[in-house]
C-alpha cells in the first residue's frame, strides 16, 4: 500500500502530529510525505520516522495553504503517483488542505479519526464519538486515494533510523480566485511554562471558577505542580483565557500523566481532549458530573474551598 | 452587503445522542435547534450588513425532515429569509455531498458577498464542510476567523494558528468560518420572533437543486462496526469534608508528581 503523510512545519521541524502518522504510516506500507513549504529542513527527521521521499512545494509565499497545496497534491496524483491513503494531522493548517483537496478529487473525507488498518485495499477507520464512550469504525468505498484526518496522539512517534527522505518538488499550479488569501502578519503568543500539548501535568479551570479573577487559582496550582493550565470551551468563550488554552475537541487533545479538572462538568466536547490522560484528577460541586465517571479521584466539593487548601499545602512543602 | 449564512439544526446537545440502530447515523429525528456554533456566525452577518449601512442576511440549512424550527431562531435574530434543502434522500450524505448541496441552496440566492459558516457542528463535528464549500463556490476562504472586519471590499480577519493567530486579508466575495465566542449572539425580541414566524423559507429539495447523488448512494464511505470503547475504571469519589485537598495531595505524591 502506498500512504502518504501531510506533514506540517513549525519552527523549521515537523511537528509532532505530523511525526506521529508517519510512525503508523510506516506499518501500513510505504510512506511518502508532503510538505506545504521549504522541504530542506525536515528532510531529516521526516526520513528518520520512514518517509523515503519528501513532496515540498516551496515557500507558499504568505498565501494560505489550503488551495495552493491541495492544488500542487492534485497535480502529483494526476501525474502518475497516486497514494491509497493520505493521512492529515488535524491541525488548522492540514484541515484546509484536506478539505480542498476532497473536492479536487471528489473524494469523501473522514476526520477525527484515532485508529487506522487496511487489509487486502480497504482501509478503514476509527472514530470515537458521544465523548468517547462508543467507537465507530468506517470502511471507505470505491477508489483511493482515501483522505482520512487524525487527531493528536493517536499514535506515539518513533524514529525507525533510516535516513534523510529525498526532497522532490511540488509545484502549486495557478489556483485563481480561490488562493487570494494573504497572511499579512503572525503573532505567536507566547506562554511561560510547558506547552499545554507537551507537559505532564495540566489543570484545567471551567465555569464552576465563577469569574475570571478565579483562574488565578489554576494558574497557580499550574505552576506548583510544574504543569500548563488549560481551561474549558465555556471560559475560552467567555473570553476569561485565550483559545490557546482550551482543552478539548475544537481546541487541544492532552494525554498528560496527570489531568486536574477543577469546576468542569465534564462536556462531551472536553472530555474528548482529555479522556485519554494517564490520571484524571476532579474537583466539582455537583455529584452527579459526568467529569467523575471518568475521574481516577473525585473530589465532591467546591473549588473555592478545595483549591486554595491544595494550593496552600504544596507551598508548605 | 450581503451575507449567507450556514446553518446546521442539530438534536438538543443537552440530551443524550443516540443511533439509529438500522443505519448507525445519529438520530435527528426528533425537535431540532439552533447549533450553537451557528449563533456567532448569524450574529456576525448581522453586524457585518449594519456595519456595510445596506444588504441583507440570508441562511441556508440542510434537514432530512422538513426541520425548521433552528432557522425560526436565526430569523428571529434578524435575518431576512432561508432556503432549507430537506430531502429523506439526503440521509446518510457525507460531508462533500453536504458541501456541493449547500453550495447549490448559495447559488439559489446568489449575489453573495460574503459566506459564514461555524468551524464545525456540534452534532457531527467533521469540520471540512466550510473550506469544501469555498472551494465547490470557487471562493477564496479564512476558516477559524476569530476577528473579522470589513474594509471596502478587502475581508481582514485574524485566524486562529497553533502557535497564536494570523492576521490575512482576502478580497470579496469570501467564505469565512468563525470559532464560537467572536462575537456575543444577540437573544431574539419578542417583536423579532413574531417577525420571523412571517419570514420567507424556501424549502426545496436536492433534486430541484440539480445535486445528484446524495445521501448513501454519494458518500464513500460504509460504516463497519460501533462498538462500545474500554471503560474506565472506576475511581474513588468523596465528599469534600475540608480535607478533601489531603486526598488529592496524597494521590499526587504516589504517582511521584511531588
Amino acid at each position: 500500500m502506498n500512504v502518504w503523510v501531510y506533514v506540517q512545519g513549525s519552527k523549521g521541524a515537523p511537528t509532532s502530529a505530523s511525526l506521529e502518522l508517519l510512525t503508523k504510516a510506516r506499518s501500513l506500507g510505504d510512506v511518502t510525505a508532503f510538505v506545504g513549504g521549504d522541504g530542506a529542513a525536515l528532510a531529516e527527521a521526516v526520513g528518520q520516522h520512514g518517509a523515503a521521499k519528501l513532496y515540498a512545494t516551496g515557500d507558499l509565499g504568505g498565501r494560505l495553504p489550503g488551495p495552493a497545496v491541495s492544488a500542487a497534491m492534485q497535480a502529483v496524483i494526476e501525474g502518475g503517483d497516486s497514494p491509497d491513503l493520505i493521512m492529515f494531522p488535524q491541525s488548522y493548517e492540514a484541515r484546509d488542505v484536506l478539505s480542498r483537496l476532497s473536492v479536487k478529487l471528489g473524494k469523501t473525507v473522514l476526520t477525527n479519526n484515532v485508529d487506522v488498518a487496511a487489509a487486502g485495499g480497504a482501509v478503514t477507520v476509527t472514530t470515537p464519538i458521544f465523548g468517547g464512550n462508543t467507537l465507530v469504525s468506517t470502511t471507505f468505498t470505491g477508489d483511493g486515494p482515501f483522505l482520512a484526518g487524525f487527531r493528536p496522539k493517536s499514535f506515539a512517534a518513533e524514529p525507525s533510523g533510516g535516513g534523510a527522505a529525498e526532497v522532490v518538488a511540488a509545484a502549486v499550479p495557478e489556483v485563481g480566485p480561490t488562493g487570494a488569501a494573504m497572511v499579512v502578519a503572525t503573532h505567536v503568543e507566547e506562554t511561560s511554562g510547558p506547552k499545554l500539548d507537551e507537559a505532564a501535568v495540566v489543570v484545567s479551570g471551567g465555569r464552576g471558577l465563577g469569574e475570571q479573577a478565579k483562574y488565578e487559582l489554576i494558574e497557580t496550582l499550574a505552576k506548583l505542580l510544574r504543569g500548563a493550565p488549560g481551561a474549558s470551551r465555556a471560559i475560552v468563550d467567555a473570553g476569561w483565557v485565550p483559545y490557546s488554552y482550551q482543552v478539548g475537541q475544537t481546541g487541544k487533545v492532552v494525554k498528560p500523566g496527570v489531568y486536574i479538572a477543577a469546576g468542569i462538568s465534564g462536556a462531551t466536547q472536553h472530555m474528548v481532549g482529555m479522556k485519554g490522560s494517564k490520571n484524571i484528577i476532579a474537583i466539582n460541586k455537583d455529584k452527579e458530573a459526568p467529569i467523575f465517571g471518568i475521574a481516577d479521584l473525585g473530589i465532591v466539593g467546591d473549588v473555592h474551598k478545595v483549591l486554595p487548601k491544595l494550593i496552600e499545602a504544596l507551598q508548605s512543602r | 452587503m450581503n451575507v449567507i449564512v450556514c446553518v446546521k439544526q442539530i438534536p438538543d446537545p443537552a440530551l443524550p445522542g443516540a443511533l439509529d440502530s438500522s443505519t448507525n447515523t445519529l438520530k435527528r429525528d426528533g425537535k431540532l435547534i439552533l447549533d450553537e456554533s451557528d449563533s456567532y456566525g448569524v450574529e456576525m452577518a448581522l453586524q457585518l450588513v449594519d456595519k456595510a449601512g445596506g444588504g441583507e442576511v440570508s441562511l441556508v440549512s440542510m434537514a432530512p425532515n422538513g426541520e425548521v424550527s433552528g432557522l425560526r431562531t436565526a430569523l428571529a435574530m434578524g435575518a431576512a429569509k432561508a432556503v432549507l434543502v430537506s430531502d429523506p434522500a439526503l440521509q446518510g450524505s457525507d460531508a462533500l455531498t453536504t458541501a456541493r448541496v449547500l453550495a447549490a441552496a448559495v447559488g439559489r440566492i446568489g449575489g453573495a458577498d460574503l459566506v459564514i459558516a461555524a468551524t464545525e457542528s456540534s452534532d457531527g463535528y467533521t469540520g471540512t464542510v466550510p473550506e469544501q464549500l469555498a472551494e465547490v463556490l470557487g471562493l477564496p476562504s479564512v476558516t477559524f476567523a476569530k476577528h473579522v472586519e470589513i474594509d471596502g471590499s478587502t475581508l481582514k480577519a485574524s485566524r486562529q494558528t497553533e502557535d497564536g493567530y494570523d492576521e490575512v486579508e482576502c478580497p470579496l466575495p469570501a467564505l469565512i468560518s468563525v470559532t464560537a465566542g467572536v462575537v456575543e449572539p444577540r437573544y431574539p425580541s419578542f417583536k423579532g420572533i413574531m417577525a420571523a414566524k412571517s419570514k420567507p423559507v424556501d424549502t426545496v429539495t436536492a433534486g430541484d437543486l440539480g445535486v445528484d447523488p446524495v445521501g448513501w448512494a454519494g458518500a464513500g464511505q460504509q460504516i463497519s462496526d460501533v462498538a462500545k470503547a474500554p471503560e474506565r475504571a472506576a475511581g474513588e469519589i468523596v465528599e469534600d469534608d475540608g480535607e478533601g485537598f489531603a486526598k488529592i495531595v496524597s494521590f499526587l505524591e504516589n504517582l511521584k508528581v511531588i
